[in-house]
């Protein structure tokens, strides 16, 4: 079943800006859903056109087969946002804000459920304290447990680890990684590749407000990542001949042999027979595979 | 119907004017004994009897109606721009909750608010003079609805404000001297003809006419026109608030 269901989604800005253009994109329930792309790629404004924030131009947005605009009581009810800018009321108790923020959604009371969000994000000691007194961290934390006060299914958070430290990074992935289990569909927009791979059951990467591409995680790096064959040698050798066969790239004393990720060929067992038959003894072997950023890089260069 | 919603927010607007209550409650309460040391007790007591009414008295309506006018349109319109000044309007647009229920959630909030310091000065005044009120249901609705139409006022002054001073504008140079002006401190019987037919054209003549006439009696014009235009004018905020949301104006991009 979709959790997420977008058709034909354009966006356009009274000074004719198009933010998106032509956005098909599905997102499973259950999954984590990341979407990659650099600053003004058009992710925010993707999420707040699910989320009801901003108008769309036209196209279509389903949450769970709903539609957002014409059951938007509906949709918004099932859905948690996390802004990427932190946005609190700094004179208000952290338990009050997410009252605040359960009422809003009609949901009634619940101090077990609250207590329990509290505690699963580490704030529960921090619950009657004002939201200034916070540090950086434990706000972002707080705009988490208010996107979850209200037992969303589908969790938005928009860039939730920017400025973040890396100890509190690895803390949140944990905790989506729970909230996964739960049943949520996670949808996260992120600068951070890392926090991509790590976390992204499917990756999105979305650019001048176009998708690029949608695929698994595993499916993206076979697809399109390469493996680097590093040879090294103990002292300068003559390779022109299989330089140029193989279109090998020499830098000193090593050379570097690029194939396909997925590409099943004889060329790294032919090339290492000529080697031996050559009599080239060398020093070492090394194999790198291409990660996400690479590859995010080189779909962007495109 | 998201009640809760409507709650959610009524209780943030309330315990926000409760945590600041020096700001919200005591202030205007502390400027309205002013008003009556000054003007009822100081200059008051060589004015003669207006309509009847001593001075001290014939002031309490008006002081009460310049409080509430103010209020009601400084609360409601600070409510709603500061969401949208801290960023935290992302949580009300994106919840389930119609443009109607925001609207009752910060309306009610402010009106309720304007209501309880406009009850307070009337209890502090009694302290200084003597108050009759004749007609005490008459003087409730009228607090109340007055409340409530400026308060919708000034939730749209403050969808329109894009920073603090737009905000002030309206309050400071259109609601204070048309509340000055409209009989707050004198009955329009007492200008000459001249400024009187103009005072007719100032809105808050009517207003400060009525709830005067619910604690005395007499009014410089009919209590059903003041009621009839308050009306009206509470219909045409209505009729705006629906087309911000319609439109998104200043809202939604």
């Amino acid at each position: 079943m979709n959790a997420i269901d977008i058709k034909n989604l354009n966006k356009s800005y009274d000074n004719g800006f198009k933010a998106l253009k032509n956005i098909n994109l599905t997102v499973k329930k259950g999954e984590i859903f990341a979407l990659l792309g650099p600053n003004g790629a058009g992710k925010s404004t993707l999420i707040n056109i699910i989320c009801g924030i901003t108008k769309k131009s036209n196209g279509e947005v389903k949450i769970f087969k709903y539609d957002n605009i014409l059951q938007y009581k509906l949709t918004r009810s099932l859905i948690g946002l996390v802004p990427q800018e932190i946005a609190t009321d700094s004179f208000e108790k952290v338990i009050n804000t997410l009252k605040f923020s359960r009422g809003l959604f009609n949901k009634k009371p619940s101090q077990d459920y609250l207590d329990f969000v509290l505690k699963s994000l580490d704030l529960y000691t921090k619950k009657n304290s004002q939201i200034r007194t916070l540090s950086g961290g434990m706000k972002r934390r707080v705009m988490i447990a208010k996107a979850l006060s209200h037992e969303p299914k589908i969790l938005f958070l928009d860039e939730p680890t920017a400025g973040v430290d890396v100890s509190l990074r690895k803390t949140l992935w944990r905790y989506l990684n729970k909230l996964k289990q739960t049943g949520v569909t996670i949808f996260l927009t992120t600068h951070y590749i890392e926090e991509a791979e790590n976390l992204a059951d499917r990756i999105g990467i979305i650019n001048k407000g176009k998708i690029i591409i949608v695929a698994k995680k595993t499916d993206i790096l076979e697809k399109l990542g390469t493996k680097k064959l590093i040879i090294k040698f103990n002292k300068m050798v003559n390779l022109s001949k299989i330089q140029k066969k193989y279109d090998l790239k020499k830098i000193g004393k090593k050379i570097i042999f690029t194939y396909d990720y997925k590409k099943q060929n004889d060329d790294v067992s032919n090339l290492l027979s000529e080697l031996s038959n050559n009599s080239i003894k060398f020093e070492d072997i090394e194999i790198e595979k291409s990660n996400l950023e690479e590859i995010f890089l080189k779909l962007l260069d495109k | 119907m998201n009640i809760r919603g409507i709650q959610a927010i009524y209780i943030f607007e309330m315990s926000r004017a409760f945590r600041t209550i020096a700001q919200s409650i005591a202030s205007p309460v502390l400027s309205t004994i002013l008003y009556f040391i000054v003007f009822g007790s100081a200059i008051g007591s060589r004015i003669n009897d207006i309509d009847g009414v001593n001075y001290s008295s014939f002031l309490v309506p008006g002081l009460v109606m310049l409080t509430i006018l103010n209020q009601s349109v400084s609360n409601s319109s600070f409510g709603i721009y500061f969401p949208k000044f801290s960023g935290t309007i992302y949580e009300i647009l994106s919840a389930p909750i119609s443009p109607f229920e925001i609207t009752c959630g910060y309306v009610f909030a402010a009106a309720s608010k304007s209501i309880i310091v406009g009850l307070i000065i009337l209890i502090t005044s009694s302290f200084f003079v003597e108050i009759n009120i004749l007609h005490p249901l008459w003087m409730l609705f009228l607090l109340i609805l007055i409340s409530v139409t400026f308060s919708l006022f000034g939730f749209i002054i403050g969808i329109w404000a894009d920073d603090f001073q737009r905000i002030q504008l309206i309050p400071s140079f259109i609601i204070t001297p048309l509340t000055f002006l409209g009989g707050s401190f004198y009955s329009i019987n007492m200008l000459p003809e001249f400024w009187q037919k103009v005072s007719y054209f100032n809105p808050i003549v009517y207003l400060v006419s009525a709830f005067r006439w619910s604690f005395y009696g007499n009014s410089d014009v009919s209590i059903f026109i003041s009621i009839f235009a308050t009306l009206l004018f509470l219909g045409f905020c209505i009729f705006l608030i629906a087309f911000i949301f319609k439109t998104g104006y200043r809202i939604k991009t």
